[in-house]
């Protein structure tokens, strides 16, 4: 959390509202989301209880798990859940676009792609485990599951991993973007709880939110009340009817909670870089559907060394790039680099548009700009510059120092005698610099699977499913 | 452990904080949990007079919002239950191929047969027994009891096995129902259980050494037993707790100093609950709030996970306006400016900044400067 962050949370301690720390949306939000609540049964790892979902807010399907620990009516409610899920998903397979690539074969990405919204970061968590407890499932021998079963096993799979892929909207946490956006008064910890954080963002504070009988916890877990009071006793009549009203009355309220978040969120205007982010989504979520379609087998328990070493290189890029772009996208998130030096705004007062560098043939066009700022400027001169008004240019800076920055523009100036219209800031014009860029950087170096060193245990045995997989036992 | 001896006045002082209330026996959760905020003295007094905070917390309209769901009970005891079937049959094999026990020498002992009084006599009598004749028998040793003093305090501990094993070396054996999945458990649920096992590994540490024993012949290496994946078969994986034991001794001979503490005290202050005949207090609720206001807090919000006065300490702080209430980043952050006011009026510029305070303000105000650029 950077120091602007902390100023914003004490202004909403102060003042008993949430403040916002963000001027765009930097989620991208389907017009068709999946809202998704899971509960899990306390004490089991992976022992689905119930589950609200669904596209369309006035009609949200609720499925429950009428004998949690009974193993048959636990894959009975994920082939229930698959029935909803999975037509959602496979909805956004058949419209594609075709995409070209260099030194590579074209491929087919989606026009548009699923978007699964969760409570919290343990309803990800909750996700995968689902996934990971039903993916290796088999449709026949002994125990056979539908064949909806594993399949959805392996979307969650994909979405849960998805979800902590930095940038990514497949799977998004509503308490995680929510805070990504406005300040509450309170910590990051109680941030977590989805009806105390709408709490601060809507009307202020309120101690319902924490009251689990006015607003029951957004799930996977219950509250340990409602469980000794309410659950326990339905179960143990093994009525069907009592047992699933029960669980609506701890679903609903977060039910509409989401909603709630979702309009919250799809009031910001979107990020200038969010469709940039989606696109990789899109051509992520096209690649997965392929994969299957292809029937490749499920994603292994654990990823071989390389595998892993790719992905978690593919993570930091991903978490440079969206650290950037943001910046890039929102002027309160810029700010933050501003505060440390990183970057700084003001006031153009001086332009040299016409200067030139070297001689005769070699003779560049490399304008030079004045500008006038009270930010603390800690770049030392020849730092590569980028700048969210002009996103093709790249400048260099001469020197800085008592309030002012010189900087002299080294790319996209083109090859004319004169600078484009347009092309040098105006004196007047309000503009920032920073040192953040997101230039490409190369994937490092990974050896083929085949060639895993001995270090990192060898070449990874390839995964075959068996018998083993599908007959996993189930408490 | 010459640091946890009796100290006769402060001993004394600590009983009067109590007054007529019962003393809370701690186990051995309560006692890693002493470690959550070292920092705090009003825990520290609470703690070390034994205070039922739990009760305390009712008492003054704060309940803890802690519980623990019928359905996770169940299933803890039925897993345990199943590891311990048959004298303990499953943990056998696991710890065979875990720690090498000899197959067929493997004896049990179920403590508990005794008598509850006189359970941890008997533990003692055979944990001498086996750390003296150094059998080379493996023996497993259910529901012994353990003790270990805590600020002059007995508190009996129940680990749930103790495992002796060929060479010499005990093992505390943790049994917990939360899943390891593809070799991987929840680390929040591992650090809870490991601290837990170090109040046990120190316990059994402590009674060798009283015993003339080495008391290194308990092995920093704990056994813990969880059920793999989805299914009920238990797992079990050696975790060493050095780190927790280093952190549980530290704060263990903290306690015994309290004496600085107790000596800044006002004379009459009291925690007593004024407990009835049928043990509802009856001390007037504003009368025990102001004695604990008293006190210095140091509210966290990780307070709101480990302690039962949380939702008190959370108040008050709010009532204070202490920057506390937003956690420690946030604290850490504004470098010793305590209260939302005084960091507000640093970053507006109608405070002047005290000594120390001139990099912070500066922060403080370019940071509000842009705030108020970038939103208008």
């Amino acid at each position: 959390m950077s120091l602007l962050t902390s100023l914003a949370r004490l202004r909403a301690l102060d003042e008993g509202i949430a403040q916002p720390i963000a001027t765009v949306r930097h989620f991208h939000l389907s017009q068709r989301p999946m809202v998704f609540i899971p509960l899990k049964l306390s004490g089991e790892a992976a022992a689905p209880l119930a589950a609200m979902l669904g596209s369309d807010r006035e009609r949200p399907h609720l499925f429950v798990v009428t004998q949690p620990r009974n193993r048959d009516l636990r894959f009975a409610w994920t082939a229930e859940v698959a029935g909803v899920l999975l037509p959602y998903i496979e909805s956004f397979t058949n419209d594609t676009e075709t995409v070209e690539r260099r030194n590579a074969d074209p491929y087919e990405r989606a026009l548009d792609a699923p978007q699964i919204i969760v409570p919290n970061q343990a309803g990800v968590a909750f996700t995968r485990l689902l996934g990971r407890s039903t993916r290796f499932r088999s449709t026949e021998g002994p125990y056979p599951v539908p064949e909806s079963v594993p399949l959805l096993g392996r979307w969650l799979t994909y979405f849960a991993e998805r979800a902590a892929y930095p940038g990514s909207s497949l799977m998004p946490a509503a308490t995680e973007e929510l805070g990504r956006h406005w300040a509450s008064g309170q910590s990051g910890l109680e941030d977590a709880n989805l009806a105390a954080l709408l709490g601060w963002i809507t009307t202020g504070p309120s101690d319902e939110a924490e009251d689990p009988l006015i607003w029951p916890p957004a799930g996977p877990a219950t509250d340990p009340g409602f469980d000794a009071e309410v659950l326990a006793p339905a179960i143990e009549s093994e009525s069907a009817e009592r047992i699933t009203e029960a669980l609506r009355t701890q679903l609903e309220p977060t039910w509409r909670l989401m909603w709630q978040a979702i309009d919250l969120l799809a009031a910001l205007p979107e990020g200038a870089s969010v469709a940039q982010r989606w696109e990789q989504d899109r051509g992520s979520f096209s690649g997965m559907a392929v994969h299957i379609s292809e029937g490749a087998p499920p994603q292994a328990r654990r990823d071989g060394a390389v595998a892993a070493a790719a992905k978690l290189a593919r993570m930091e890029r991903a978490q440079a790039a969206y650290d950037v772009q943001r910046a890039y996208d929102d002027p309160l998130v810029m700010a933050e680099y501003r505060l440390t030096g990183e970057a700084f705004a003001g006031e153009v007062v001086e332009t040299v548009p016409d200067n030139t560098e070297g001689e005769g043939r070699s003779r560049k066009l490399r304008p030079l700009v004045v500008i006038k700022t009270d930010d603390p400027v800690l770049l030392p001169p020849g730092t590569s510059l980028g700048t969210p008004q002009r996103r093709g240019q790249g400048a260099e800076l001469v020197e800085a120092g008592q309030g002012l920055v010189t900087l002299k523009i080294t790319k996209g100036m083109g090859r004319g005698k004169t600078p484009a219209p347009g092309a040098v800031p105006e004196i007047g014009e309000r503009v920032c610099y920073t040192s953040l860029t997101d230039d490409f950087q190369g994937s490092p170096a990974l050896p083929e699977a085949e060639a895993t060193p001995w270090t990192h245990g060898g070449p990874p045995q390839e995964y075959v499913p068996d018998d083993e997989d599908a007959q996993e036992e189930w408490s | 452990m010459s640091g946890l001896k009796r100290e006769g006045d402060h001993v004394h002082r600590l009983e009067a904080l109590r007054g007529i209330t019962p003393q809370q026996p701690h186990d051995a959760r309560a006692i890693a949990a002493l470690a959550a905020n070292p920092g705090c003295t009003r825990r520290a007094l609470m703690d070390g007079a034994g205070i039922d905070k739990d009760a305390a917390a009712r008492h003054l309209g704060f309940p803890a919002p802690f519980g623990q769901s019928p359905f996770a009970i169940t299933r803890g005891n039925m897993f345990e239950a199943l590891v311990k079937a048959d004298g303990c049959a499953e943990l056998l094999r696991m710890l065979r191929e875990l720690l090498g026990l000899p197959v067929a020498e493997v004896s049990y002992h179920d403590v508990e047969n005794v008598g509850a009084h006189l359970r941890h006599a008997h533990t003692r009598a055979l944990i001498d027994r086996a750390a003296r004749e150094g059998q080379d028998a493996g023996t497993l040793y259910d529901h012994p009891l353990l003790s270990l003093d805590i600020a002059g305090h007995t508190a009996y501990l129940e680990p749930d096995v103790v495992a002796f094993q060929l060479g010499g070396r005990f093992h505390i054996v943790e049994i917990k129902s939360f899943a390891v999945i593809d070799g991987q458990a929840d680390p929040s649920a591992v650090a809870a259980a490991a601290r837990q096992a170090a109040v046990y590994v120190l316990a059994l540490r402590n009674l060798l050494e009283e015993l003339g024993h080495d008391p290194l012949k308990v092995s920093h290496d704990v056994v813990l037993v969880c059920p793999e994946n989805f299914a009920n078969r238990p797992v079990a994986t050696l975790v060493d707790v050095r780190k927790q034991l280093a952190v549980l001794r530290r704060q263990l001979t903290r306690m015994t100093t309290l004496d600085r503490l107790l000596e800044e005290l006002p004379d009459d202050l009291s925690f007593d609950l004024r407990p009835d005949e049928d043990g509802r207090p009856t001390r007037p609720v504003a009368e025990l709030a102001d004695a604990l206001r008293r006190t210095t807090a140091r509210y966290a919000p990780d307070c709101l996970s480990a302690c039962d006065l949380c939702f008190f300490c959370r108040d008050e702080a709010r009532q204070e306006g202490a920057s506390d209430l937003l956690g420690r980043q946030v604290r850490d952050e504004l470098g010793g400016v305590a209260s939302v006011a005084e960091a507000l009026g640093l970053a507006d510029g109608t405070r002047d900044p005290a000594e120390g305070q001139e990099e912070i303000a500066r922060l403080l105000r370019n940071a509000e400067r842009l705030r108020r650029e970038c939103l208008n």
